[in-house]
């Protein structure tokens, strides 16, 4: 019988009765009396010398209530980047100020002039349409490589070029690893691009500031996936507000992937503009506007090479990335392609020598940091690209030449500084083929050949580095913030309790799966668990949610304080019952005597401890209420195996998916339902980053994929059924959950698994010269490939 | 969006006469007026909503077998209405956008704006329907005069399109992968005294007919009619979505299962 509640049930989730019935509230469902609201004048041009801003005629129309300009905000600091890489000669990355409002220059179309707060959204953009801004243009740098030549026009004055660091890794393996290829039997190359992607999250961001003049409090509502660390960058980095006279808040919101992780711009300027107008100032992003400010994804152009023996044993793995960093360095970036990246291109596979090369490339297009996956979709592409193109050339089987060298002993130590604990790799690859049912493929593409239709099996496997972070490693890395995360657990004097996470939920259900957690440890209904998250306020300091962290190290915490909860009332039973506390068993909601029949309810001690007329107090304080932070000692390694079925059109090159499977081991589950759907969204953003998403700018660093006209997402005909599996499971063996997190996985997995299939299938159809096609694989470019 | 007056004629005489105004501008669905407005890519003054004119809405059949959509018929309508009398034609428009659109968005709208991926345009053309106006016919062959360019003068409203119904026909839409516009359109239509073949999506010069094709196909309605065709990539668009050489190479699959799909 599947299990109807607690740790493993498939419940339905809490949240979603108010998000279907409309009744979600959403940052820009906040209205706040008095409210202002705030447009603003972005560059037209992606790099320019701004020589002067008049705001003469918008100040003086109907409903302006001000005009904020750079000089505005001079004694403000700008936004402030977390994490410093140090590059292979020991030298730290080059960091060019990020002003709130842009000073000297534009330099990417979007980037924000003036600020113009009126009484009404149209009295606003009316206004802003008549700041005036005098530019004289600049030649953009917009393609990497070129920016990197000699005599290349800078995208920031005063660092010495658009190199943001030459990254090695391990720096110290990197002669070994050029002798491995000299000596080596057989070595692939592949060039290929990870594009860059516009990670799209329903909800459009919002930002309202607000200030109490009698009080001096500052309130940032805005679409974060981090309140916390909003308040920390923002107050103590751009506009000097302590934490305790700041509060943010993000409430409900309308998914993230990444892009509500940073701190931007318009959050500090309205919190700014509220101080200043003493009232409250909001500003909602349009779609339009999303498009050139939100921060975008991936953008990564590699070559990598590999090295094998005779008999397919990889030898040594060599890189070299060239990694979008857009005009300015957004909150998270420089960690992308390093530490996110590099350290996991060892994947699920014992390479004895492998050198990274990357270097972070600063151009006149909007920043690029964290989307779903951040930097392991990108390593896990180029890897699994590249070994399916060495099965080929070597003629064997690719699931074979991957299986032999897979690792199979663990811990596990990879040359590239991470340690992973437990899997199975071979169990996920064997759950594929036959969940895939690889075995009938042969069957299906002589079905789909009687239609005139060319097929393609492609298969690839995926690990990932979730569970971020374990703060003294990310503090040797350059982050400049530790990876913790907290919860407070605060029972109620009838039973209930409310939790309170620093972990933030924008679609991933933690409402609902976090409460299935603390209910099941005391044996509870889960409806007696209500999770709290989101505002400052309310929640002990937390790090928030990315990177596949929020159950392993927010729900690791919750653990904790949940022990600690339970260990009290031990106590408070022990007493009720005049037993030791060792003797105290908890069970469906009980404390017993061993061996007794004496029992007390968990509601009867909850209240001994709100009411504590019979009651230790000399030993033990009143009331039930502890907090825990959790700081995980590894990160947590998902991993699996992802199989795609393809079909293509030889006529017109399209490209349809027809089946999808996916075996993971997430390690333990605790609702299968949110898996299933977590590992479903990731699925179709992958199949639409390499089927569809284009990001791309004209020369003059115009976007044209800047409107959903242009910018194809996913939709549910472009995707098929999917076979989804999670019954491997080899727990983490470092928290306490044995979770290993869920979020990324369909993200990172899936891109390598469709365009494998797609080659395949051309290569099946006798087109053996295509080895490759950059994602993605619009019917455009697969018909042109085939052209030959 | 900028302010604008919004009139709402109860007559076609009416709204005529509201046109008459400068810078007034019809509405009929909206799909693609209202989008532009809200971008503010455009700032008429006063709009002239064509939704309530019943005299402009549904499809009849006239004496000589034509069939008639009035000028404001959604798209919705055209696909329930047309499907008997003229399946091509009504597969066509159930086609266009998702349903939102299709229940708002008109045939007149579709064709005074003349979008050269638009499947409207390719229908018209490929039919050699007559385009009325409240004061002349104008023969499709006429009235398309390059990308969003048509023969209509300012505030002249599209009453109605008849379209003499062929033999056979069949339209033929490669999705533009984002937008679903036609990335390629081809419209075939065989009528006793020949074939017509429209394309709409390709060329730079909005929707058009590939004489060389229609001849070929006059001849022999059949696919492999066309295999030593092939057209010049120089007048395609290209794009993000596809080079010239696809759009080129396009046309001429499409046709080919245009033909094939007419049966
Ligand atoms: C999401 C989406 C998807 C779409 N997909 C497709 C598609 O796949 N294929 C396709 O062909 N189209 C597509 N369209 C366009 C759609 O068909 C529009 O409805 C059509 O282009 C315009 O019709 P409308 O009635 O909405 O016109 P409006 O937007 O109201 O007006 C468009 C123009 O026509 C003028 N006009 C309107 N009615 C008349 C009239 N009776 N006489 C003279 N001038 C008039 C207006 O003044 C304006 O200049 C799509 C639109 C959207 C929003």
């Amino acid at each position: 019988m599947p299990k109807d509640h607690g740790i493993g049930a498939s419940t339905k989730r809490r949240e979603d009765v108010r998000f279907l019935t409309g009744r979600g509230r959403y940052t820009d469902d906040i209205n706040l009396p008095g409210q202002a609201h705030a447009c603003f004048v972005r560059s037209q041009v992606a790099h320019g010398r701004l020589n002067g801003v008049n705001t003469d005629a918008a100040a003086g129309m109907p409903g302006v209530i001000r005009v904020f300009t750079a000089g505005d905000f001079e004694r403000v600091g700008g936004l402030p980047c977390g994490w410093q890489v140090t590059d292979r000669f020991g030298a730290v990355m080059q960091e060019p100020g990020h002003p709130v409002l842009a000073t000297g220059k534009v330099r990417h179309v979007g980037d924000p002039i003036a600020l113009v707060v009126a009484e009404t959204y149209d009295q606003a953009r009316d206004a802003a349409e008549a700041v005036v801004v005098d530019i004289e243009e600049l030649e953009p740098v917009l393609d990497m490589k070129a920016a990197l030549a000699e005599g290349a026009p800078k995208v920031h004055d005063e660092l010495t070029s658009n190199l943001c660091y030459d990254w090695g890794f391990v720096e110290e393996n990197r002669e070994a690893v050029n002798k491995a290829f000299e000596t080596a039997h057989h070595v692939t190359t592949l060039d290929l691009v990870n594009q860059r992607l516009v990670p799209n999250a329903m909800e459009p961001r919002v930002a309202i500031g607000d200030y109490d003049f009698a009080t001096d409090d500052s309130t940032l509502y805005t679409t974060s996936q981090n309140p916390h660390v909003i308040r920390l960058l923002m107050g103590a980095f751009v506009l000097g507000i302590p934490e305790h006279k700041l509060r943010v808040v993000a409430p409900d919101v309308g998914g993230g992937f990444g892009s509500k992780i940073f701190h931007y711009a318009e959050e500090a300027a309205v919190t700014f503009a509220a101080r200043h107008l003493r009232r409250p100032v909001k500003w909602t992003c349009t779609r339009s506007e999303s498009f050139v400010t939100d921060a975008q994804g991936r953008d990564h152009v590699t070559r990598i090479e590999l090295a094998l023996d005779a008999e397919g044993h990889f030898q040594a793995i060599r890189t070299e990335t060239y990694a979008n960093m857009g005009a300015y360095l957004s909150t998270f970036a420089p960690s992308i392609p390093t530490w996110l990246h590099g350290t996991l291109m060892a994947g699920n596979y014992r390479t004895p020598l492998i050198y990274v090369n990357v270097k972070a490339v600063f151009t006149n297009t909007v920043p690029v940091d964290a989307y779903r996956g951040a930097g392991r979709p990108e390593a896990t592409f180029q890897l699994e690209r590249v070994i399916d193109k060495a099965a080929r050339e070597m003629g064997m089987d690719p699931v074979e030449l991957r299986r032999k060298n897979f690792i199979t002993q663990f811990p596990y130590a990879t040359p590239v500084a991470v340690e992973y604990d437990t899997g199975d790799y071979n169990a996920t690859m064997d759950k594929l083929l036959e969940i895939a049912d690889v075995a009938g493929f042969e069957a299906r593409l002589a079905e789909s050949k009687a239609r005139g239709k060319l097929r393609g099996l492609g298969v690839n496997c995926y690990i990932e580095a979730c569970g971020i972070a374990p703060s003294h490693l990310v503090g040797q890395l350059g982050a400049r913030a530790g990876l913790y995360e907290s919860a407070t657990v605060r029972v109620n004097a009838t039973g209930g309790l409310v939790v309170m996470t620093g972990s933030h939920s924008h679609g991933q259900g933690h409402e609902t799966s976090f409460a299935q957690v603390v209910a099941d440890m005391i044996g509870i209904p889960d409806n007696m668990v209500e999770i709290v998250h989101g505002d400052t306020a309310n929640t002990p300091m937390g790090m928030g949610t990315y990177g596949s962290r929020s159950l392993a190290v927010g729900g690791s915490a919750m653990v904790k304080a949940t022990n600690k909860i339970i260990a009290k009332a031990r106590k408070i039973a022990a007493h009720l019952m005049e037993a030791s506390p060792e003797d105290i068993e908890l069970k469906d909601g009980r404390f017993t005597v061993a061996g007794t029949d004496k029992s007390v309810a968990w509601g009867d001690v909850t209240l001994a401890a709100y009411v504590p007329h019979n009651y230790p107090l000399d030993e033990i304080e009143p009331g039930l209420e502890e907090t825990a932070f959790y700081d995980p000692n590894n990160f947590t390694y998902p991993a699996g195996a992802y199989a795609c079925e393809v079909e293509v059109d030889p006529e017109t090159g399209k490209v349809t998916v027809e089946r999808f499977a996916a075996a993971d081991d997430f390690g333990n589950i605790v609702n299968p339902m949110i898996v299933d759907g977590q590992v479903h969204g990731g699925i179709a953003q992958g199949i639409g980053q390499a089927l569809l998403e284009t990001t791309t700018y004209d020369e003059y660093g115009q976007l044209l994929s800047g409107s959903y006209m242009d910018y194809a997402m996913p939709r549910a005909s472009d995707v098929p059924f999917y076979a989804v599996d999670h019954s491997c499971q080899t727990p983490c063996t470092h928290n306490p959950l044995g979770v290993k997190g869920c979020g990324e996985a369909g993200a990172i997995g899936s891109p390598p698994a469709v365009v494998n299939a797609v080659v395949d299938a051309l290569q099946r159809a006798g087109h053996s010269h295509i080895t490759h096609i950059d994602m993605p694989l619009t019917p455009s470019r697969v018909w042109a490939a085939m052209q030959g | 969006m900028y302010a604008f007056e919004l009139v709402r004629p109860a007559t076609l005489d009416e709204a005529v006469t509201a046109l008459g105004a400068e810078e007034a501008q019809a509405l009929g669905g909206g799909q693609t007026l209202i989008p532009t407005l809200k971008q503010r890519l455009a700032a008429p003054a006063k709009l002239v909503c064509l939704s309530g004119l019943a005299e402009l809405k549904g499809v009849c059949i006239a004496d000589d077998g034509a069939v008639c959509v009035g000028g404001a018929t959604p798209h919705a309508v055209v696909a329930a209405e047309a499907a008997a009398h003229y399946p091509a034609l009504a597969a066509l428009a159930g086609n266009i956008g998702d349903p939102a659109v299709r229940n708002r968005g008109t045939i007149g709208g579709s064709l005074a704006n003349n979008d050269p991926s638009a499947c409207y345009p390719a229908a018209a053309l490929g039919s050699g329907a007559t385009i009325r106006t409240v004061n002349r016919d104008i023969a499709a062959d006429d009235f398309f005069q390059g990308m969003f360019t048509t023969a209509l003068e300012d505030g002249e409203i599209i009453t109605e399109v008849r379209f003499p119904v062929p033999e056979r026909a069949a339209y033929q839409k490669f999705e533009q992968p984002a937008s679903r516009f036609a990335l390629v359109g081809v419209f075939v239509a065989k009528y006793d005294d020949g074939v017509r073949v429209a394309v709409t999506g390709a060329s730079e010069g909005g929707v058009f007919r590939w004489a060389e094709a229609e001849a070929a196909l006059s001849g022999d309605f059949s696919a492999g009619a066309i295999a030593g065709l092939s057209l010049d990539a120089d007048m395609m668009i290209g794009d993000l979505h596809g080079s010239p050489e696809y759009r080129a190479h396009l046309v001429k699959v499409l046709t080919g299962r245009a033909v094939t799909a007419a049966g």
